[in-house]
């Protein structure tokens, strides 16, 4: 199929150009092991004054530390992915340049930023979680199907993740200032999405509500699929669902700017 | 036109502008960026483009490459309509501009082409053929690894003109093409341009500010201005349209009284031993420089080539005059 190796072929730029900034990948893999053990020793102490908080076992809950570090710029939770350059070529006109081409623009950006997602697990994510794993008791399954189920799920909070930054970088065709939305997006992310406590932690009608909302299929349910929390099938069709609507939505977002919005600059 | 390639018919652009006027209060205005245009380009022909900033030029490209729809009239590229068919025509057609590039900032020259092919669905044995060939019509055989960013503006605008033509376009469209290259490189995308259009007989639209490019690469200009096609023609007959002037300066070995110059050239401008002089530019300067050199103590001098914009406006501002009915 000549598209599909055309896709592939864009994946693979996304994965190169983040390849070749190789400091700012070892920052990134130092501030994540940092702030893992930031984060470990205040979720310690707080399971040991709540044991079982949120349905989790103190190792549990060092595991989803470790896990959201090491997700943190797989998922980009804070943004910071390709939504960044989107919204800076929608604002200075270059996005022109894209729809120029015969190439669905959704599909062109999911591969680039799917590109990105893997070498940010590989580059950023893998040290982080390891260093943790050695060095804190973890839960971690012992079985391959349940690493297998994880990594489908963690695939499909990428696209999840990634049709939540389309629909907000979209937005710059009518705000064409982006700063707000990218704001909007770091705060909404690290929230909602779990990476300061489990969405399983959060209390009463705010909990049942985080839980539904789309950014609960990145962080929490991958990780609860990983640690037996979640039953792979369910967490799927959640994540599914989520991925098809805001696809769908992105698409229909698309298809008004690209009509009635005039490109930026001459 | 017997081949008619690219066809307008009354095309026409309108923009509602908002502006604030106070306090949650909004102005609507109605802007006609491209008002009846109608213009027919055959197929190998190169045409420029040109008009002021704001004339309607980038709205008229807009419109031809399909990103942006035309509010009334007809348009059809190679048969296609393209703002509804803007991925199908996107196979068809190359863009080039001065001021942005297609390729991949991070990552070396090369990669893009890759891209390229992928994207346009070349097949193998065509790739490996135009990207051999362009590489070495354009020199670009010890670019092909750097990284983009790393190119100059000079290289880099030759890797966005290759990067338009791998998939063999039918037309082209180029925005600026020579804008801030030293004249080298200048020369060498002015020369390349002309053996593709003679060669592979592609279609180019060209929109400069440049008159040399119009000159060394183009039979037939258009000039557009508000929105309408002020002129369509070769372009002798522009300057002759527009009354435009070369500038002939005059450095002479000191201050002296304006040059008594035989008519039509006649002294603009005089600061200390310098003088401006102007003439048609349909007339050669030497038996002006021979008259002037023979009576006055001439040190240096040059002459400048009419300045496009100048000329349009000059058009301009006369029709507005003439009041055509």
């Amino acid at each position: 199929m000549g598209s599909g190796r055309l896709y592939l072929a864009v994946a693979v730029g996304g994965f190169r150009r983040y390849a070749t900034y190789r400091a700012a990948t070892a920052a990134g893999v130092f501030t994540n092991t940092a702030f893992g053990l930031i984060l470990v020793h205040t979720y310690l102490a707080l399971w040991e004054a709540r044991p079982g908080l949120g349905g989790y076992e103190q190792a549990q809950a060092v595991t989803y530390v470790w896990l959201g570090q090491a997700l943190f710029a797989t998922l980009a939770i804070q943004g910071g992915g390709f939504e960044v350059e989107l919204m800076e070529r929608i604002r200075t006109g270059e996005i022109a340049v894209d729809l120029y081409r015969p190439v669905d623009l959704q599909l062109w950006w999911l591969a680039n930023d799917l590109g990105r997602s893997v070498f940010q697990l590989l580059g950023r994510g893998v040290v982080p979680f390891v260093f943790g794993a050695l060095v804190f008791p973890t839960a971690l399954p012992g079985d391959v199907a349940t690493w297998g189920a994880f990594l489908v799920a963690l695939l499909l909070a990428v696209v999840v993740s990634f049709a939540i930054r389309y629909l907000f970088a979209l937005s710059a065709f009518w705000l064409l200032d982006g700063q707000g939305v990218a704001q909007a997006l770091t705060v909404t992310g690290l929230f909602c999405s779990g990476m300061t406590l489990p969405l399983n932690a959060f209390p009463g009608a705010l909990g049942e509500v985080v839980r539904v909302l789309p950014w609960a299929a990145q962080l929490q349910l991958p990780a609860d699929v990983l640690m037996g929390e979640a039953a792979p099938l369910g967490a799927y069709a959640f994540q599914g669902a989520w991925a098809v609507a805001l696809l769908a939505a992105g698409r229909l977002v698309q298809a008004a700017a690209t009509r009635r919005v005039v490109v930026q600059g001459g | 036109m017997a081949d008619a390639f690219i066809e307008l018919d009354h095309v026409e652009k309108v923009f509602d502008v908002r502006r604030r006027t106070g306090f949650l209060k909004r102005e609507r205005r109605r802007v006609r960026a491209v008002d009846a245009l109608s213009f027919t380009v055959a197929r190998g022909e190169m045409v420029g483009y040109i008009g002021p900033n704001g004339a309607g030029k980038s709205t008229t490209i807009k419109m031809l490459t399909g990103i942006l729809t035309p509010s009334g009239g007809r348009l059809r590229v190679a048969g296609i309509d393209p703002s509804r068919e803007r991925t199908r025509l996107a196979h068809h057609m190359g863009v080039v501009f001065g001021q942005r590039t297609t390729l991949w900032w991070d990552l070396p020259l090369i990669d893009s082409y890759r891209l390229m092919h992928r994207m346009y669905r070349i097949p193998d044995a065509r790739y490996r053929e135009n990207l051999d060939r362009l590489v070495a019509l354009l020199d670009l055989g010890d670019l092909l690894d750097v990284p983009v960013r790393q190119l100059s503006l000079g290289q880099r605008m030759r890797g966005d003109i290759a990067a338009a033509l791998l998939h063999d376009p039918q037309v082209l469209y180029l925005d600026e093409p020579t804008i801030g290259l030293d004249v080298v490189s200048k020369t060498r995308v002015r020369r390349f341009l002309r053996e593709l259009n003679a060669e592979r007989g592609t279609t180019v639209l060209l929109t400069t500010h440049d008159l040399q490019d119009i000159e060394q690469l183009c039979s037939r200009v258009m000039v557009i201005d508000h929105g309408r096609l002020m002129y369509d023609g070769p372009l002798a007959g522009l300057h002759e349209a527009g009354e435009s002037e070369r500038t002939l300066v005059v450095d002479l070995e000191r201050e002296w009284p304006p040059i008594d110059a035989p008519a039509p050239a006649r002294v603009v401008r005089v600061e200390g031993p310098r003088q401006w002089l102007a003439f048609p530019a349909s007339r050669s300067a030497a038996p002006l420089v021979a008259w002037i050199a023979e009576r006055y103590p001439l040190a240096d001098l040059s002459v400048r080539e009419p300045d496009i914009e100048a000329v349009i406006a000059r058009m301009y501002a006369e029709r507005a005059g003439r009041a055509v009915p």
